[in-house]
């Protein structure tokens, strides 16, 4: 498509990410901000030594988010519903930790478990409904976001508020039920996130299923033409994507909130960043998660960013997005395979 | 179903479809020429910024029409050429722009206006409702038409006004040429890319009208996210409407009731947490019905299967 041949060309992501600050520094420049100024607050805030811990904090659920976004990516499946699956799961974590009696630690893990099963069924429902319904999973897995939230919400602001507050939120999760400290703030989810990462990356490089997930990304045809069920798969797939967003959820409660807020786990928008960093790579597993690091340190540096500078930090998610739309205007990325 | 069905609610129901219904046929006429717009949420959001901005600075609802539409349509460039000359997947390119649309319009409110979340100014002036006392003694249509703004009108008569287009005139005709059989179409000389890219820039326009109506329209107050899935609720009225105006009005009609439903619910005391998530209910229930009735796919629903392969057009 372009004029150079392409052994003259820079690598996309690069062009594409300079192309993306140029136009960041314009909007810079319009807040009335130096662009060198607040980008390097950005650099400052995200991988000085002081700010690294901050950014991996960060990056714990956005690295989740962009797992449970790729994994359905690698197959061609693009899951929208991350909000509603975290929210799902970070209620269903937190319900079973606040109400199941038992030592600490078990119920802790009984509360992950519970959270990456509520998520992964709710997650299955998309895929059952293109299976049977024929209604895209592109569409239902958003769709079924706004009842999940909605009725979440019902249940933290009525029937399971903690009326000692007087804020929408569940009752606190007992102390012994907690996530593990490693450092402050990092917790033992970042552990848990990091082993997720590994088995994405074992199962895409070393399993049959991985196999057969990449073929169908590539062409779902051939998938079908080979044996792959297309439909079970897309279940199972569905399934461990929503698993992961509702471990992310409870991890999330579990590890820094201790309580299910009402809204809290939707603010930062980890869905879209992780759905974002997926799709830069289209769905490869390490690049996702690399690509989920890089929004996670432009993410933390954009808190100081805003701090240091006047210029607000919903920038970054401009940023990203820019990135995105650059590189798949100019080579095609998610281009599903004909 | 007297008491039902009140003049409020018919009132809240024609107001709540005007937005999906300028964003449907947006979506209608781009699926049309064969490009899958999945950017109609995000093109709303900036339609209803840039009305927002447009009308606070001059004081005019007029002009922040104008500026709705031409925002909305510079914005929809990027598909229209992203999707076309530099052949990117319309749905990842759909998907790009309703995040930078989020991101940009919560900047740009931040930037130029100092506030986040929600921003109102006096200074805004919306739109007028046009009160028609003739029409607002006939039940139920009456009720609902009596007293709306000129967009509501504008949307009805774009769906005729589509229909029209589309299926009785040569123009029509090449655009549905262009989306059905691309290649037959480039071989009688119709210019493939021209019609895709000028669709495309149409239906920017649309979108930026649902997005004047959604901050000029029943309020004058720009939200964050303020669209809020109902460009999504769009791209499905597309969908169950098969790409035809008048069926894809018909499935607007059933979103704007379960919205305006939602609104009575909620003065009859039900938590609005529960409430406010009877469109999207209501839109799935739908989907699965209208394919169970037909068990055909839309050609949206085909171009999302995620078995599709679509026959790429060269269009350099």
């Amino acid at each position: 498509m372009s004029a150079l041949p392409s052994r003259l060309q820079p690598p996309s992501v690069v062009v594409a990410i300079v192309f993306a600050a140029l136009v960041g520094g314009a909007l810079v420049l319009a807040a009335g901000v130096n662009p060198l100024n607040a980008y390097h607050q950005i650099l400052v805030g995200s991988l000085s030594w002081g700010s690294l811990p901050d950014t991996l904090n960060w990056a714990t659920p956005l690295v989740g988010m962009t797992l449970a976004a790729a994994l359905p990516l690698r197959g061609g499946m693009i899951n929208l519903g991350g909000d509603g699956q975290m929210v799902i799961g970070g209620l269903a974590g937190a319900l079973t930790a606040i109400y199941l009696p038992g030592p600490g630690p078990l119920v802790a893990t009984v509360a992950l478990i519970a959270a990456a099963l509520a998520a992964g069924l709710y997650a299955a429902l998309a895929a059952w409904g293109e299976n049977r319904h024929g209604v895209p999973m592109l569409i239902s897995t958003l769709l079924l976001s706004y009842p999940a939230v909605g009725i979440t919400s019902y249940l933290v602001r009525f029937p399971l508020r903690d009326v000692t507050t007087g804020l929408p939120q569940t009752a606190l999760v007992p102390p012994s039920a907690r996530l593990m400290v490693i450092s402050d703030p990092l917790n033992i989810g970042l552990v848990l996130i990091a082993a997720i990462a590994m088995l994405v990356l074992y199962v895409d490089r070393r399993t049959v299923a991985g196999f057969e997930l990449r073929v169908r990304g590539a062409n779902a045809r051939f998938a079908r033409y080979g044996g792959v069920r297309l439909d079970r798969q897309a279940t199972r797939v569905m399934f461990a994507s929503g698993a992961i967003a509702g471990l992310v959820g409870a991890i999330i409660v579990l590890g820094s909130q201790f309580r299910f807020i009402d809204g809290a786990l939707l603010t930062p928008a980890y869905t879209w960043s992780g759905l974002m960093a997926a799709l830069l790579v289209n769905g490869e597993p390490a690049g996702a998660i690399f690509a989920g690091l890089f929004f996670a340190a432009l993410q933390t540096g954009g808190f100081a960013m805003q701090r240091e500078t006047s210029a607000p930090r919903v920038l970054t998610i401009v940023l990203q997005s820019i990135v995105i739309l650059f590189l798949a205007v100019r080579n095609g990325v998610g281009r599903r395979a004909s | 179903m007297s008491g039902l069905i009140t003049p409020f609610l018919m009132q809240s129901a024609v107001q709540a479809i005007t937005p999906i219904l300028l964003a449907a046929l947006a979506g209608v006429i781009c699926g049309r020429a064969g490009v899958f717009n999945l950017a109609l949420e995000g093109l709303m959001l900036v339609g209803a910024f840039a009305a927002i901005v447009g009308s606070d600075f001059s004081h005019s609802a007029g002009v922040g029409i104008a500026a709705a539409v031409l925002a909305s349509v510079v914005f929809s460039m990027i598909l229209a050429y992203g999707a076309t000359i530099f052949r990117g997947d319309a749905v990842v390119i759909g998907i790009g722009m309703n995040l930078l649309a989020s991101g940009l319009t919560a900047y740009l409110l931040r930037v130029m206006f100092g506030v986040s979340g929600t921003f109102s100014d006096p200074a805004i002036v919306g739109l007028d409702k046009i009160p028609i006392p003739a029409l607002q003694r006939v039940p139920i249509l009456g009720w609902g038409f009596g007293r709306q703004t000129i967009l509501t009108w504008a949307a009805w008569a774009l769906v005729v006004l589509v229909s029209v287009v589309l299926f009785k005139t040569p123009l029509g005709l090449r655009l549905r040429g262009v989306g059905e059989q691309p290649y037959a179409a480039e071989t009688l000389g119709v210019n493939v890319r021209n019609y895709r890219v000028g669709a495309v820039l149409v239906s920017g326009a649309l979108a930026g009208l649902a997005g004047a109506q959604l901050s000029l329209g029943a309020v004058t107050v720009f939200a964050e996210d303020m669209s809020a899935g109902r460009g999504w609720i769009a791209v499905v009225a597309v969908m169950l409407g098969r790409d035809n105006p008048l069926y894809a009005a018909a499935a607007c009609v059933l979103f704007g009731f379960a919205d305006a439903m939602s609104i009575r619910l909620q003065s009859e005391g039900l938590p609005n947490q529960l409430t406010d998530i009877s469109p999207y209910v209501v839109t799935l229930i739908a989907l699965v019905i209208s394919h169970r009735k037909s068990g055909r796919a839309s050609s949206a629903a085909a171009a999302l299967a995620t078995t599709a392969d679509e026959p790429q057009l060269d269009t350099r």
